[in-house]
């Protein structure tokens, strides 16, 4: 076949082949279809969420005459309402609003750490790389003591139909309602916890190959591009989290 | 590092071209942990056929006690051991028999085994692309489905048996190691393995699809891909939406076997003792599961699609009919697939006007379908047909994905559905219509492309032979169950002759038995020929069916790196058969128009 020989060209617009679409990465896009595939298994857990709270009985009564009882879901400001150092005040949902604030903060340094990158500042993707890795260890500290807080629960605690009285959550029988609450609760942010804690390592690693130069000698910062597309869906889905479980 | 350390595009290729000249492959990088897509695919094909047999094999076992089940089954004791009990299938190893035929085939064969074969063999060589966008990731996408393949084998050889509750596994049986032995270890290794199969499956998905978007050579248009990369570009994609799905239900189903939750479990009792969980709905678990479940059968079916349309065409020495149609309906069914779930579900209690809803989205489904049936038919019309054995496998696709897909619209209205949920029917539908047919598709794919794989020849007449008993046979299986399943004969159940209704059906009973050994026997003939053409086939040429792709542009063997000079350019659309005025009845998709002046189009001129 004497194709190697002819003079034509073959068609060069955008989607003819030959090149990148506009000018996608394979890495990148590698990068959003997971993050696509990923949305979906969140998705099914907090649709799990919403239909296994939609099954239970909301509370009725006085928001003041609030308690906690299995025959009804909590109200959540009454779940989350304690802080570190404060012992026995009301604050609710204050804990919640500072985590998800450090965050969000954590996405405004990865935002830099890639604008740097862009303008191949070593030093700047440094400094942002090490902002960013302190307030997403900072947010699974904080979720760490949320965690230890809702284990061991309040003083109160809940007293059961036989009398018994309970603190605290495990995945079989919490004090704040019926058991799926704290299951649910267990599950999600543990998922979701996960998640930031892979992103810490993510981030600690193209942090080592910063500091090494290799992004340098290799002339782009994709990699720091995509980290931070996972770090940025990571954030995404705390806030959804974060508006079903802290909310509504 | 070098997971993560994944560098852009163009270096990579430099890389692949530099080292087809001079690095030397050592056995490990050659044939074990292999990044080049043909080993890749060649791997996943071998792995395919061996659980195609097990899988197999295990339906023979349940067969042979459905159409016997009266006798004794004595010799089956040096393989089976301790399953068979005075001659008699143990029970619960019947429904575990039923579980793992069902999950090996659909996951393990019909998934893994067809798109990891055809998805990674040919998408490069189609496109024109020295490899997949990341061969690492490719490797790692096939290693990780051996270890789940490890998994699942292994929990046939614990004591208390492999997982029991059926290819579903609805909770609360599966989750309840009290309510049947296979829920036991058995079921846990069944979760493991599919989280392992499911990261497998995304490792190969989104390698796939990269690899569509960005190593199209030049000239390789999305209109001018052939429709083989088509059906795998949308089965990556279902397969990416669908499975994170069944992830999170497999996760939750782990968390309530093992870790005391109650995600799927409420208000059950065990010999009178009532277990703590409740507030779970095992619903839940059938929405979730069936979100995945139903796109799977499309997963499972578009790649077969792809292959036989262009098997179809080239052995027709005609252009695909409709290869705009055949792209849109392959969308269609993509989307329509993602809002159908729920007509699995139509007896569990669901609102009625739901499902009237879900009736009403599944019968459109039929509108697709019908188009690429019509448009195989019409490529088939009046070309000038070439019998291989490629060739008769794909016809036999069309003919099984109509008898199957009739009984489709049947079962997918939803007061049939109550006669015929979880009967024979329902099993004859779906073997029909995505279990034959696209084992079909593969065989199809392995008998067209096996040259450009091992560079030989598959026997032809082996291959004839082969087609007509599995044709045969398939249709004397599935025939008969259709009428079982309308007497309501119930799907699952180990022994029936305790009921006076069925004990008419004996006979049959025991005749899709003898067929369904006639069926898996032949099978053996195409294993034979399989592996002795590996070795003694006739040596094939570069382009034997005189086909237009571009994997046929490569050499008889292509090696690492698919083009040995430059990667070819296309110019034209892959289905130019028998164009008017051409020399040949085929114009490969590399050659530009100015070449061939005399068969052009009066729109084609311009392209000169």
């Amino acid at each position: 076949m004497s194709t190697s020989t002819t003079l034509e060209a073959p068609n060069s617009g955008t989607w003819d082949g030959g090149n990148e679409p506009m000018k996608a990465s394979y890495g990148k896009l590698m990068m959003w279809f997971f993050l696509l595939s990923d949305a979906f298994t969140f998705g099914a857990f907090l649709i799990v969420y919403g239909l296994s709270r939609h099954k239970h009985m909301p509370y009725t009564g006085e928001a003041e005459a609030f308690q906690f009882s299995t025959q009804w879901w909590p109200i959540p400001e009454k779940v989350f309402n304690a802080f570190p150092g404060f012992h026995g005040v009301d604050l609710p949902l204050a804990f919640v609003a500072l985590m998800t604030m450090i965050l969000i903060l954590s996405s405004v340094t990865m935002v830099l750490a890639v604008e740097a990158g862009h303008r191949m500042d070593k030093n700047d993707v440094q400094k942002w790389l090490l902002w960013t890795i302190l307030f997403g260890s900072i947010f699974l500290g904080c979720q760490a003591w949320e965690w230890a807080h809702f284990i061991t629960g309040t003083d109160e605690g809940m007293v059961l139909a036989d009398g018994t009285r309970i603190s605290g959550a495990n995945l079989t029988v919490n004090q704040y309602g019926p058991p799926l609450f704290a299951d649910l609760f267990f599950f999600i942010t543990g998922f979701h916890g996960t998640h930031v804690f892979s992103g810490v390592v993510l981030l600690l690693m193209i942090f080592i190959n910063t500091v090494n130069g290799v992004y340098e000698k290799r002339g782009h910062y994709e990699m720091v591009e995509k980290v931070g597309l996972y770090w940025h869906f990571v954030d995404l889905v705390w806030v959804f989290v974060f508006t079903f479980f802290y909310l509504i | 590092m070098s997971s993560t350390d994944i560098s852009i595009n163009e270096e990579v290729h430099h890389a692949h071209e530099e080292h087809d000249h001079h690095h030397e492959q050592n056995f490990i990088e050659k044939y074990i942990f292999s990044q080049d897509h043909k080993t890749i695919a060649k791997q996943f094909l071998f792995t395919g056929i061996a659980w195609a047999f097990i899988g197999g094999f295990l339906s023979i076992l349940f067969r042979l006690q459905l159409g016997w089940p009266e006798a004794t089954f004595t010799f089956l004791e040096p393989i089976l051991g301790g399953w068979i009990e005075n001659g008699k299938l143990n029970p619960e190893f019947y429904l575990a028999l039923v579980t793992m035929h069902g999950t090996i085939m659909v996951f393990f064969v019909l998934t893994a085994g067809l798109s990891g074969t055809f998805s990674n063999f040919l998408i490069p060589l189609q496109l024109g692309a020295r490899d997949m966008a990341s061969g690492f990731m490719n490797m790692l996408s096939f290693w990780i489905f051996f270890l789940s393949s490890i998994v699942l084998f292994s929990s046939l050889f614990i004591s208390t048996g492999p997982a029991a509750g059926g290819w579903t596994v609805y909770p609360p049986l599966s989750a309840l190691p009290e309510a049947i032995q296979g829920s036991g270890d058995g079921m846990t290794m069944w979760l493991i393995a599919m989280a392992l199969f499911i990261v497998s499956q995304l490792l190969g998905g989104v390698n796939y699809i990269t690899t569509i978007i960005n190593l199209r050579t030049k000239g390789m248009s999305m209109t001018k891909m052939p429709l083989t990369i088509w059906a795998f570009f949308l089965t990556a994609i279902l397969g990416l939406l669908a499975f994170p799905v069944l992830l999170s239900a497999s996760l939750l189903l782990i968390f309530d076997r093992s870790f005391g939750t109650s995600f799927f479990l409420s208000d059950i009792y065990i010999a009178g003792q009532a277990l703590t969980n409740t507030g779970g709905s095992p619903i839940l678990f059938q929405h979730l599961f069936w979100f995945l479940g139903h796109p799977e059968v499309y997963i499972v079916i578009m790649p077969a699609m792809g292959l036989v349309s262009e098997v179809i065409a080239t052995n027709s020495r005609k252009p695909i009919f409709g290869y705009r149609a055949m792209i849109g309906s392959l969308i269609g069914i993509s989307v329509l697939s993602f809002v159908v779930w729920a007509h699995h579900m139509f007896v569990t209690g669901m609102n009625p006007f739901l499902g009237s809803v879900f009736m009403f989205l599944t019968l459109i489904i039929a509108v697709p379908s019908a188009v690429k049936v019509f448009n195989w038919i019409a490529t088939l019309w009046r070309g000038n047909i070439r019998f291989t054995a490629a060739m008769m496998f794909a016809i036999g696709f069309v003919s099984l994905f109509i008898s199957g897909g009739l009984t489709g619209i049947i079962l997918g209205n939803s007061s049939l559905d109550i006669q015929l949920h979880d009967t024979y029917f329902v099993v004859a539908h779906f073997h029909l219509v995505m279990g034959a047919a696209a084992f079909f598709g593969m065989f199809c794919g392995v008998y067209h492309w096996f040259p450009k794989m091992f560079g030989r020849m598959m026997d032809e007449k082996l291959g004839a032979v082969h087609f007509w008993l599995t044709f045969i046979a398939v249709y004397l299986v599935f025939m008969p169950m259709h009428y079982l399943g309308i007497a309501g004969f119930p799907r699952r159940y180990y022994n029936w002759t305790g009921f006076e209704t069925f004990n008419i059906f004996t006979d049959m009973n025991t005749f899709i038995s003898i067929s369904a050994i006639l069926g898996f026997s032949a099978q053996f003939i195409f294993l034979f020929n399989f592996i002795y053409s590996i070795y003694r086939g006739r040596r094939a040429s570069a382009n034997p069916w005189h086909s237009n792709t571009l994997e046929w542009t490569t050499p008889a063997l292509p090696g690492h790196g698919n083009w040995p000079g430059e990667i070819p350019a296309v110019y034209r659309w892959p289905y130019d058969y028998s164009k008017p005025g051409a020399a040949e009845d085929y114009i490969p998709q590399t050659v530009p128009f100015s070449q061939t002046a005399s068969s052009n189009l009066p729109h084609e001129r311009e392209l000169e």
